[in-house]
């Protein structure tokens, strides 16, 4: 009996080991550091099904939540949901936690989140991607929509500017307004490059009038999102446009596994900061700027000043806009980088005008 | 207690002479009584365990106070203290807390049972039913579409999208039964195969006007009426859906122990060549079981789209509704050896750690995927039986002893 007692005594003592020291602990004076003051207040967030290690959409979100806690002195919960039918339950033990600002990650959390808000009204509730109707009539439910088309847009001209193949490709996880206005964008940025160079670059993926392309049917999946880009790739797209979250990501592999032939453009928040091991490949990013969106939200409660406007990022105020160029700064045309200036400006001032059913109004 | 006296534990139960598939399913089928409960409870316990260790490392906070251990032990220990006591209370608290959470933990059990039994009625009759995701997602499909496409009196509403959604699991668990029997098809690839081909023509299905919602361009249902919603009990989450999966349990005990089809299952499961020459018809029965485990998969599947959500109403058919409840009811029903009343059992213990599971995250901040990699321990745990008794050494007479008295059931 001894000897067989030994192992499971000899593996915990192993562990013990390797994660033990001899340092001295600190004192507790010098332990506190220079974050804001801890207030009393609890601002809680949900994620979609993709995480908040997405890389993409919920950690730009969750990247607010964040900066609330270290700059505001907020205390912060978080759920990531797995499944839709997670989305009512999470919410609700977000609620049941004493949350006093429920951020909800996602167009999909729309119709949990309306039935939270009308059930909590002494709660402020904050979505991202999602102007729902019902919300006018719901003094705590704060919409954080992106007019993203402007800058997808913008994305567009650049791949058109950027393909040597006359090909560029975009596709989106799931067929919802939040993604398909990224691509309506791209595409329509692409035939404004036509129109105006007097080319024949084509949009694979998406045809912004039928309204109808390629999906991943999720976006969690990111070995389906590199079949996806393959069969974009494999009929000639060599710049990629991916609208999809994590399973974006199997685009941006796709594009790394062609040695130089294909590169591609994130979304949602600067690629080379968030997936840097992309870095090489990535010609821009169309961010969008959920942190500040969601960091302003929770302030707004904290200060007692939330409201049900909705806020709407566009490229005039700095809430959606393309990222730097970074690696691919040396292979973005003087030209092409002023004419990309000159379409902010149209797009902002109206000249140019985009055609999407999913801009937000 | 040497290593030789181990070889003559447990090990031995298994003598050479079955086919590995044989051997495998004889852990599905289980032994001794007191022997699996004193495994599955151990098994318990060592999972929590390692889940406690992975809590302290994962957590940079509390690993980086181990670095104290030898001058200020407190430190450390008080840390992970906290944060393990923290998590598992909140799991705890989650789960069987209140009343509300009681009501959650059979909400979530129930169609772990259901598709659990399915996936054990297969492994009885020697079929690998890895197609519970399909036969569940059918199961899903056409009890929502009963739900929302058609008007029907109160009562007679919720019975027809039942009965729709069994009738959905069972042909697809059927075909996989016909292709087996007279085809000779193996039913791991099919029912693997058809899970795909389910998966993607929900997502097809989602984008006809048939089943989206108007005014949506995204994947999604439209909402089902009240009449075609499961009744609660008291609480919301108390609903009929429980109530159905444990009558299905009772059900499949009767058929198994009681009755001459269940006899047949059983004869064809444990040796098919025995079965045949002592008159049964295997093609017969490989059919009869792959659409009878359908349907209690496509009973789970029906769950998810008929039974209220806390706000009362059901969750809208869309692309993930039914979750991955057809892979978890393997693991629920290799945890309840099989057998009715553990998957019973084990259909509750998943429920309850996926109920407080979002407790554990919302209330103690540790991540929820914590609470698969228990129940994945606990069954790999339960799988190596010799694993645990060298552990756990205390066990390893009593399981011994037990395992020669008790013997394959």
């Amino acid at each position: 009996m001894k000897k067989a007692l030994v192992i499971p005594a000899a593996l915990l003592g192993a562990a013990a080991l390797t994660m033990s020291g001899c340092s001295t602990p600190p004192s507790a004076t010098t332990a506190e550091t220079t974050a804001a003051p801890k207030i009393d207040y609890i601002a809680c967030m949900v994620s979609d099904s993709g995480g908040f290690d997405d890389k993409s959409f919920n950690q730009t979100s969750h990247d607010g939540l964040i900066k609330a806690r270290d700059e505001l002195g907020v205390q912060t919960k978080e759920v990531e949901s797995t499944n839709t039918k997670d989305f009512e339950n999470n919410i609700n033990s977000m609620v049941q936690a004493g949350c006093k600002t429920i951020v909800t990650v996602g167009y999909l959390l729309s119709d949990a989140t309306v039935k939270a808000a009308t059930a909590n009204p002494d709660i402020n509730f904050a979505i991202v991607d999602d102007n729902p109707t019902a919300a006018k009539d719901l003094k705590n439910l704060k919409p954080l929509v992106f007019n993203t088309a402007q800058s997808s847009f913008m994305a567009g001209y650049l791949a058109a500017s950027l393909s040597t193949s006359g090909k560029v490709g975009t596709f989106g996880g799931m067929k919802i307004p939040t993604v398909t206005i990224f691509m309506d964008g791209f595409a329509q940025g692409v035939t404004y490059y036509n129109e105006k160079k007097g080319k024949d670059v084509a949009t694979l993926g998406w045809d912004s009038a039928k309204q109808d392309g390629q999906f991943v049917g999720g976006f969690e999946d990111v070995a389906a999102g590199k079949q996806t880009a393959k069969a974009l790739t494999s009929q000639g797209a060599d710049i990629l446009f991916p609208v999809a979250g994590p399973a974006g990501q199997g685009a941006l592999q796709e594009a790394l596994d062609s040695s130089g032939k294909v590169s591609a453009i994130w979304v949602d928040t600067d690629g080379c900061v968030s997936a840097a091991n992309f870095c090489s490949i990535l010609a821009s990013s169309v961010y969008k700027g959920m942190d500040v969106a969601v960091f302003d939200a929770i302030k707004d409660g904290v200060d007692g000043t939330f409201s049900n406007t909705a806020f709407v990022g566009t490229l005039d105020n700095g809430g959606t806009g393309l990222s730097p160029f970074h690696e691919f700064d040396s292979k973005v045309s003087a030209d092409t980088k002023s004419e990309l200036d000159q379409i902010k400006k149209d797009i902002i001032s109206g000249t140019i005008t985009i055609e999407s059913a999913a801009q937000p109004s | 207690m040497s290593a030789t006296s181990v070889e003559g534990g447990p090990a031995s139960a298994t003598p050479p002479g079955p086919s590995f598939g044989q051997r495998l399913l004889g852990v599905f089928r289980g032994g001794g009584l007191w022997r699996e409960a004193a495994t599955t409870a151990a098994a318990i316990l060592l999972a929590l365990l390692v889940g406690a260790i992975l809590m302290i490392v994962s957590d940079p906070d509390v690993a980086g106070q181990w670095a104290y251990l030898f001058t200020a032990p407190h430190l450390p220990l008080a840390a992970s203290w906290g944060k393990v006591w923290g998590a598992y209370s909140a799991l705890f608290v989650g789960a069987l807390g209140s009343p509300t959470a009681i009501a959650e933990t059979t909400a979530r059990s129930a169609p772990l049972i259901a598709a659990g039994l399915g996936v054990g009625l297969g492994f009885r009759a020697g079929l690998f039913n890895i197609g519970a995701q399909g036969q569940a997602i059918w199961g899903a499909v056409l009890a929502a579409y009963v739900g929302f496409a058609w008007q029907l009196p109160l009562g007679l509403h919720l019975l027809v999208a039942i009965l729709g959604g069994l009738l959905g699991g069972a042909v697809w668990g059927g075909i996989v039964g016909v292709l087996k029997a007279k085809a000779g098809a193996h039913e791991v690839i099919v029912t693997i195969m058809m899970n795909y081909i389910a998966m993607y023509l929900l997502a097809w299905l989602l984008t006809t006007s048939a089943f989206q919602r108007p005014g949506r361009t995204d994947p999604i249902s439209p909402e089902l009426p009240a009449s075609a919603t499961m009744p609660s009990f008291g609480l919301t989450r108390f609903h009929l859906g429980f109530i159905l999966a444990v009558v299905a349990a009772v059900a499949v005990w009767w058929l198994l122990e009681r009755s001459v089809l269940g006899m047949q299952i059983r004869a064809v499961g444990a040796n098919p060549h025995a079965a045949r020459t002592a008159g049964m018809s295997e093609a017969r029965t490989t059919i009869i079981t792959m659409a009878l485990a359908g349907g209690l998969a496509g009973l789970a599947g029906l769950m998810s789209t008929l039974a209220p959500a806390p706000s009362g109403v059901p969750t809208p058919l869309s692309d993930g509704v039914v979750g991955s409840v057809g892979f978890d009811a393997i693991t629920v029903a290799l945890l309840g050896r099989s057998h009715p009343i553990g998957i019973v059992f084990a259909g509750l213990l998943f429920g309850a750690m996926n109920a407080g599971g979002l407790a554990m995250q919302s209330m103690a901040q540790t991540p929820n995927t914590l609470v698969y990699v228990l129940q994945a321990l606990i069954v790999l745990f339960v799988a190596a039986p010799k694993l645990v008794s060298t552990l756990l050494p205390f066990l390893k007479g009593r399981l011994r002893k037990a395992s020669a008295t008790g013997g394959e059931a």
